[in-house]
């Protein structure tokens, strides 16, 4: 049995503030036009990516952000990493606010936050040796000792990754390593910065079934032995269920509903968490579901629909869901405590 | 309605070896069936439907026979698979989706093969375009679109309909949802299981994804190392799997409701340009014994239309529970998997 | 329906490129053409180096009559001023050489600083590098060149300039153009998100990535340059007391060698002209075609895939 945080939420002080705490986040990207658009003068639009997003994770939790692609999930990770700027909200990193920090002020903060991309067959330098990969960030920062000592340092990263007997993978070159070895090799250069935040959009997404798991478990331990916490992205609602603590699910740019993982799976409130989970198949043939697919595709973020912006997909909506955009919070049939519902008739 | 009897390809590699890609593949497909081909990536199901579509490179040799109503359409090698590439057997390729042409519009691309293929004039082919648009469920209207304006799960759609231009009777379809949202794969995965059913169309399914193939196939084999090391009805191979990495395949995929422990297969697959000898899994398999080392398994019935290759099944059964027995003792013994959650770590 | 067919067999990991020089050794081992490329640039290296010792007569001494037939003491016979034209083909051969190379080192350094400049920061920097790039391109290589050299006065130094000048330009496309996709890759990202600087990214990851391409360019430009040498020297461009395998063909038409019947004078520079700038194009060509994995499309080879009979292998085929 593991000791698991709790989640304090209103009752009782907590001891700190969260490691990261997300508030009303927005991005947006400007929309490609065509050039007669642009001869024209219309205005630019925006797409926007996140908009009024929040959360917040502690040290020694895993939070995943599900949803379809484009629903913002990577564009809000991407900003919390401050790859592309916020336009609203705020960013607070272990209590302070990171969300108009210079570059260069940000450099120190890198090293705390990691991220672990979804591709590893294309997130390693090619002509790296495992070696060099997991040594590089610690030069980047100047960190590590002398050569020796990051020499040591780089085994007792990639060990710790599982990587072993690591001597052995740690001069290969990426192409000689699986799928499910390359993405450990990452986190291990993820590691030797000793990060108090990870980031990992899709990380096992690309790998074969057999693998996925170990890696999983991998990131599972890490956040369970050091005071890490880990923001995983992934569209894999049963990956989400197993391993994350809690669940937020992202639809247009919003978190949909949130709360533990097991709630939003076994006590689902919103219509859309509701439909995406009758849609995940099950691997007992005889367990057929009646899987409710819903029409068409996630719109397009650059015209949000007004009111709750899942109505027109819903099957459930109402006409008082075309004026009103609901906001998150407690469900009629609320089981556990923080698991909040952005829909009118939840 | 198509036979495969002992396939075999073998690819001349660059520095003169050779890769034994497919091993002796067996297998029956009726008329209306829907049939899953599952296995971890290199274990060689893709180059099984290449090879049945006389698809290969140069550097590809064949052996076996691929009979369609009794005809060996292999016997002649590439003049003899010819005349049925497109008519009787179809293909949608892995990523077909994005090898649309970008300037062209879409019922163009799917009449052209039409006409190609000398089936109707220009005017005909329109016609059946435009047919083949509605049976895949896209708007005659947005065939006059081009691909980029058209979604993942749209373009999906208009690769199927242009493999089934020349009304096959076999779709042989390669990680038709792969890279897709689980709602659209959802969207996608009905309207093959429609097609099969309305039409008659035999559907081969190639994928990864246990739970995708448990929801669509009757039928399924599981590759592993080039060979199928276990095939029948879908139910049995889950409720009464008899081969070891069947089992660890479904223990490496997570269940949405599921509470049991998420674990990966240790190892990898073994490098298919080498002779194997014994086993090709023995050295990732948890239940392996002395016979498994020296003598190569053979795909016997474990009970009608169940098949497994593996030599656990030919020890008496009470032999065989002692054993199974023992393997949970010990790998209870070991550390509880991550992933495993109990009541109280929720 | 067009479908690239991949080759599962180089799907299997290890078809990747492993270092510079592996990458090399596997192009010179794959294709005959960078093989045959590369052993023409050699020997004519080797010749250079050695002309002290291999020039059978000197290049400014009379050693024979004037415009003398090739005999078996002069291969390729004499030129107007009764000197040995092997001699003069062996020891001009160092002179254009050292021209080709060093130009196109300049024009290497120059294209590749602008196209990795340009293609990484993009904005600004790109807008500016690039126009100035179109601007060489769309100017005349040889007008211009003829009219630096004059205006500069013919020396050795000043032509290496005027090509190295003049040939960057293309490079620095390509470059450019590679240098923005690499950008992309993720592994780039991933770099910038551990916090490395420019500098860093630039010269540890994109460098080494771009490296085989401006390899096959400068074996490109080399030939170039050569060719461009040879012009400018035929145009009297170039300092008239150097042998260049340019000035020979210079002297032997002002000394008219054509209306006096003397072809060993013209042909023999001409071939050996011709022979290392093949050479050149050969292994740039065939460095350049390693590159690009998709000109090696399969399904549309005249090959097919073949019939193996099962009968007969027995064991083994299992």
């Amino acid at each position: 049995m593991k000791a698991r945080p709790e989640i304090a939420r209103g009752d009782g002080e907590p001891a700190e503030p969260p490691l990261l705490d997300v508030e009303g986040l927005r991005t947006r990207y400007p929309v490609r036009r065509p050039l007669a658009e642009r001869i024209a003068r219309r205005p630019r639009r925006w797409v926007q990516a996140v908009d009024g997003v929040s959360f917040s994770l502690r040290r020694g939790e895993m939070l995943a952000l599900v949803g379809e692609s484009g629903c913002g999930k990577t564009s809000a990770a991407q900003t919390i990493l401050r790859m592309v700027d916020a336009t609203g909200g705020t960013i607070r990193f272990e209590g302070r606010d990171i969300t108009r920090s210079s570059q260069r002020r940000l450099r120190p903060l890198r090293r705390r936050i990691q991220m672990i991309y979804q591709d590893p067959y294309e997130s390693l330098d090619p002509r790296f040796r495992v070696r060099h990969t997991v040594e590089e960030p610690m030069l980047v920062h100047g960190i590590g000792g002398s050569k020796r000592r990051r020499q040591e340092q780089i085994l007792q990263a990639l060990e710790r990754a599982e990587l072993s007997p690591a001597e052995l993978f740690a001069d290969r070159y990426p192409h000689e390593l699986s799928g499910g070895q390359r993405q450990r090799v990452a986190i291990a250069a993820s590691l030797v910065l000793d990060p108090v935040l990870l980031l990992a959009d899709e990380p096992v997404s690309m790998l074969d079934v057999s693998v996925r798991a170990g890696v999983l478990s991998l990131l599972d331990n890490l956040r369970r032995d050091r005071t890490m916490g880990i923001l995983m992205i992934t569209h894999d609602l049963s990956t989400a269920a197993h391993f994350a603590d809690r669940i937020a699910v992202m639809y247009l740019g919003r978190i949909v509903e949130q709360g533990p993982a097991r709630e939003v799976v076994r006590n689902p409130q919103h219509p859309y968490t509701k439909a995406l989970l009758s849609v995940v198949p099950n691997r007992d043939p005889l367990a057929r579901s009646a899987p409710q697919i819903l029409k068409g595709e996630t719109p397009n973020p650059v015209e949000v629909p007004s009111g709750c912006r899942f109505r027109p997909r819903c099957p459930i909506a109402e006409e008082r869901c075309r004026a009103i955009d609901p906001e998150l919070r407690a469900p009629a049939a609320r089981r556990a405590e923080g698991h909040d519902v952005a829909c009118l008739l939840a | 309605m198509l036979e495969i009897r002992d396939l075999h390809v073998w690819f001349r590699l660059p520095d003169g070896g050779e890769l034994h890609a497919v091993r002796g593949v067996s297998l029956d497909l009726a008329q209306g069936e829907r049939f899953g081909l599952v296995g971890e990536s290199g274990c060689g199901k893709t180059t099984t439907i290449l090879a049945l579509m006389g698809l290969l490179p140069p550097t590809a040799a064949v052996a076996g026979e691929v009979r369609i109503n009794g005809q060996d359409i292999l016997a002649g090698g590439e003049d003899s698979v010819r005349p049925h590439r497109w008519t009787d057997l179809a293909m949608v390729f892995q990523g077909a989706m994005n090898a649309l042409n970008p300037v062209r519009k879409v019922v163009s691309q799917i009449a052209e093969p039409i006409e190609l293929h000398g089936l109707g004039s220009a005017a005909a082919a329109r016609k059946r375009a435009d047919e083949l648009l509605d049976m895949v469920g896209i708007p005659v209207a947005a065939g006059q679109r081009y691909p980029h304006e058209f979604s993942g799960g749209m373009r999906q759609r208009a690769a199927i309909a242009m493999a089934l231009a020349c009304r096959p009777k076999i779709l042989l379809a390669d990680e038709p949802t792969t890279a897709l949202d689980v709602m659209v794969q959802a969207q996608i995965l009905n309207l093959l299981v429609g097609l099969s059913q309305d039409f008659g169309l035999a559907l081969v399914l190639v994928t990864h994804d246990l739970p995708v193939v448990a929801q669509v196939c009757e039928r399924a084999a599981v590759m592993y190392a080039g060979e199928i090391v276990e095939t029948g009805p879908m139910a049995s191979l889950y409720h009464a799997t008899s081969h070891p990495y069947t089992r660890l395949l479904f223990g490496a995929t997570p269940d949405l409701y599921g509470d049991e422990a998420v674990t990966s297969i240790p190892g990898a697959p073994p490098r298919l340009d080498r002779p194997i000898t014994g086993c090709p899994f023995r050295p990732r398999c948890d239940s392996a014994f002395d016979r498994c080392a020296s003598e190569a398994p053979a795909l016997r019935d474990v009970t009608s239309g169940h098949a497994a290759a593996c030599h656990r099944n030919d020890l008496p059964a009470a032999e065989r529970a002692a054993r199974d027995a023992a393997r949970s003792a010990r790998s209870a013994a070991v550390e509880p998997a991550a992933g495993a959650r109990t009541e109280a770590d929720w | 329906m067009s479908n690239v067919v991949l080759d599962p067999g180089l799907a299997i990991e290890g078809a990747a490129v492993r270092s510079r020089a592996g990458f090399l050794r596997h192009v010179l081992l794959e294709r005959k053409a960078a093989t045959a490329g590369l052993g023409i640039i050699a020997f004519f290296v080797a010749l250079a180096i050695a002309s002290p010792l291999v020039a059978p007569y000197s290049t400014t001494a009379q050693t024979c009559a004037v415009f003398a037939a090739p005999s078996a003491r002069h291969w390729f016979g004499c030129d107007d001023g009764g000197i040995d034209v092997l001699s003069e083909i062996i020891w001009g051969g160092r002179i254009s050489l050292i021209i080709g190379f060093a130009a196109t080192m300049i024009s290497m350094v120059i294209g590749g600083g602008v196209g990795i400049l340009s293609g990484y920061f993009g904005g600004w920097v790109d807008i500016t590098l690039m126009r100035i790039t179109d601007y060489l391109l769309v100017i005349p290589d040889l007008a211009f060149a003829m009219v630096i050299a004059d205006v500069w006065g013919p020396s050795l130094l000043h032509v290496i300039f005027v090509i190295g000048i003049l040939e960057w330009a293309a490079t620095g496309r390509i470059i450019r153009a590679q240098v923005k996709s690499v950008k992309e890759r993720v592994y780039i990202k991933r770099a910038r998100s551990i916090g490395a600087g420019n500098g860093r990214i630039i010269f540890r990851h994109i460098l080494p990535q771009v490296g085989p391409l401006l390899m096959a360019n400068t074996v490109l430009t080399i030939a170039v340059a050569i060719y461009l040498e040879t012009a400018l020297a035929f145009l009297g461009l170039e300092d008239p007391t150097t042998t260049t395998w340019g000035t020979i063909l210079e002297h032997a038409f002002e000394r008219a060698a054509v209306s006096a019947g003397a072809w060993w004078a013209i042909v023999p520079d001409g071939i050996v002209i011709t022979a290392l700038i093949m050479g050149c194009f050969l292994l740039g060509q065939a460095i350049e075609d390693a590159l690009n994995p998709r000109l090696k499309v399969a399904h549309l080879s005249i090959r097919r895939w073949s019939l193996r009979p099962l009968a007969g292998r027995g064991s083994d085929a299992i």
